[in-house]
């Protein structure tokens, strides 16, 4: 079995790593780049703990193999904080109480962020179908469902806000979407 | 959970694949989403000796109307298909994409890969089957083309050769008067369905049954028609009756087994109910589409 070189940019940042074919993009993710942020929970592409976004599309990387991404641009929860800003999915969720033992929060927040890049307003149904993929034990979803809720209001808010850096950025993200849809 | 060693290549071009099947016979498997293989792989309930990713492989995710076809490309993801607008005039096929596994595996996951896999309760196979479609197989010599009624054979067991490409499915375009639907039942969301039914009915000159498919996934070794049904169905007037004695009918046919998603009993009760529900609903599509 040979190595494989693969490149991909994290966050952000270009990242190299000599791998074997069956490491799980996560094991790459936590283990050789460190970035443990993202968790693994049932292993089984059932639980959405391990969710990344992909080239913009939210993907639970304990069923997608390292070299699959290669060349890719990933995104984790590491790369969701401005400095020192939060993201306002993490402010929402910090606010509206959104998490307990925090165990899925990584992956929640990597969904709902793809979700609002999809739908900056989405309904109630529309959130909890968004987060379909998501488990949490722990809160009942309520007050998940309130922080995405919350964070789509800010992240419009501030879409639409003509002046701050920040805010330009956040509305290219929004506006991501993906041309494949043809 | 890591899978067993496994080289891999991610060929260019689909010339490149098939030749590097046909020289690692038997050992390789097609890499499309993941999302199906790579949880067998983790497994190791499969551990193929090589992976050969489709990935860089471009053209083979189209999705078209020919003057009388649907093709869908096989690398088409569920997603890009339920939000295809091509497909929201196929209402069967958007009922399908847009319940597959969750917003995710919809994400990454193929029709190509969903029905080369044929699990015995996936739901692809059901809307293949009852649409009567056509699987594009290539191979170094060329194009296969397998009806979807010739195709699932088995468990995990397909009519594809080891050295075959699957690179499109073929539905007919459709006509005025024709509707669809699919219906199934899981425990909960991204679960395996414990049943499911996808049918098809076109409405002839009077009102009655021109042409019905039903097909039926979760119940059975491998998805299978319902010929009983679309026999109990056709030149019929739609009614709850007739719509009863099809669903006894897709019932009396499966052959469910007893386990976690509730006993046999049960899942034909489900199939019944289900094929019900499928077949009202694709009527009243059929109607509104005259």
């Amino acid at each position: 079995m040979t190595l494989q070189h693969i490149t991909v940019t994290v966050n952000g940042e270009a990242r190299e790593a000599d791998v074997e074919p069956r490491l799980l993009l996560v094991h790459l993710l936590r283990d050789v780049f460190g970035l443990t942020g993202t968790h693994i929970g049932c292993d089984t592409s059932n639980c959405g703990a391990c969710t990344v976004h992909v080239n913009s599309q939210s993907a639970k990387s304990c069923t997608m193999l390292a070299v699959q991404a290669d060349g890719a641009e990933i995104r984790t929860i590491e790369g969701m904080v401005a400095g020192a800003d939060l993201h306002p999915l993490q402010q929402a969720f910090w606010d509206q109480h959104g998490l307990q033992c925090g165990f899925c929060t990584p992956g929640m927040i990597m969904q709902a962020a793809w979700l609002l890049d999809q739908n900056p307003q989405p309904s109630e149904e529309e959130i909890r179908a968004g987060i379909s993929g998501n488990l949490c034990r722990c809160t009942g979803y309520v007050n998940i469902v309130k922080a995405i809720q919350q964070a789509a209001g800010t992240l419009s808010a501030s879409a639409s806000a003509p002046v701050s850096a920040a805010a330009s950025t956040e509305g290219q993200a929004v506006s991501a979407e993906p041309v494949s849809a043809g | 959970m890591i899978p067993a060693p496994f080289d891999y290549v991610r060929p260019g071009d689909l010339d490149g694949a098939l030749k590097i099947l046909s020289e690692r016979q038997g050992e390789a498997k097609i890499l499309s989403g993941g999302y199906s293989l790579l949880p067998l792989m983790k497994l190791r309930l499969a551990q193929p000796a090589l992976l050969v990713d489709l990935r860089d492989i471009t053209g083979l995710d189209a999705i078209v109307e020919t003057d009388d076809e649907l093709r869908i490309g096989a690398k088409a993801t569920h997603r890009r298909i339920h939000e295809n607008e091509i497909i929201a005039r196929y209402p069967l096929l958007h009922d399908v994409s847009g319940g597959i596994g969750d917003p995710q595996v919809r994400n990454w996951g193929t029709i190509g890969g969903s029905v080369a896999h044929a699990d015995p309760a996936s739901d692809w196979p059901a809307a293949l089957l009852a649409a009567n479609a056509k699987i594009v197989c290539r191979g170094r010599n060329g194009e296969r083309i397998v009806e979807a009624r010739d195709f699932f054979l088995d468990t995990f067991t397909t009519a594809i050769e080891p050295t075959e490409v699957l690179t499109e499915i073929r539905f007919w375009r459709r006509p005025r008067g024709q509707g669809g639907a699919y219906t199934k039942l899981e425990r909960r969301v991204g679960d395996f369905a414990t049943a499911g039914v996808a049918a098809i009915i076109r409405l002839g000159d009077g009102g009655s049954i021109g042409f019905a498919g039903v097909g039926v996934t979760g119940v059975s070794d491998s998805p299978f028609a319902a010929v009983d049904a679309e026999s109990a169905l056709a030149g019929q007037r739609p009614n709850e009756d007739v719509f009863r004695a099809a669903a006894q009918a897709a019932a009396d046919m499966s052959r469910p087994v007893s386990d976690v998603r509730g006993p046999v009993e049960y899942k034909r009760a489900m199939v019944a109910e289900l094929t019900v529900r499928s077949l009202r609903k694709a009527v009243e599509r059929a109607l509104a589409y005259s």
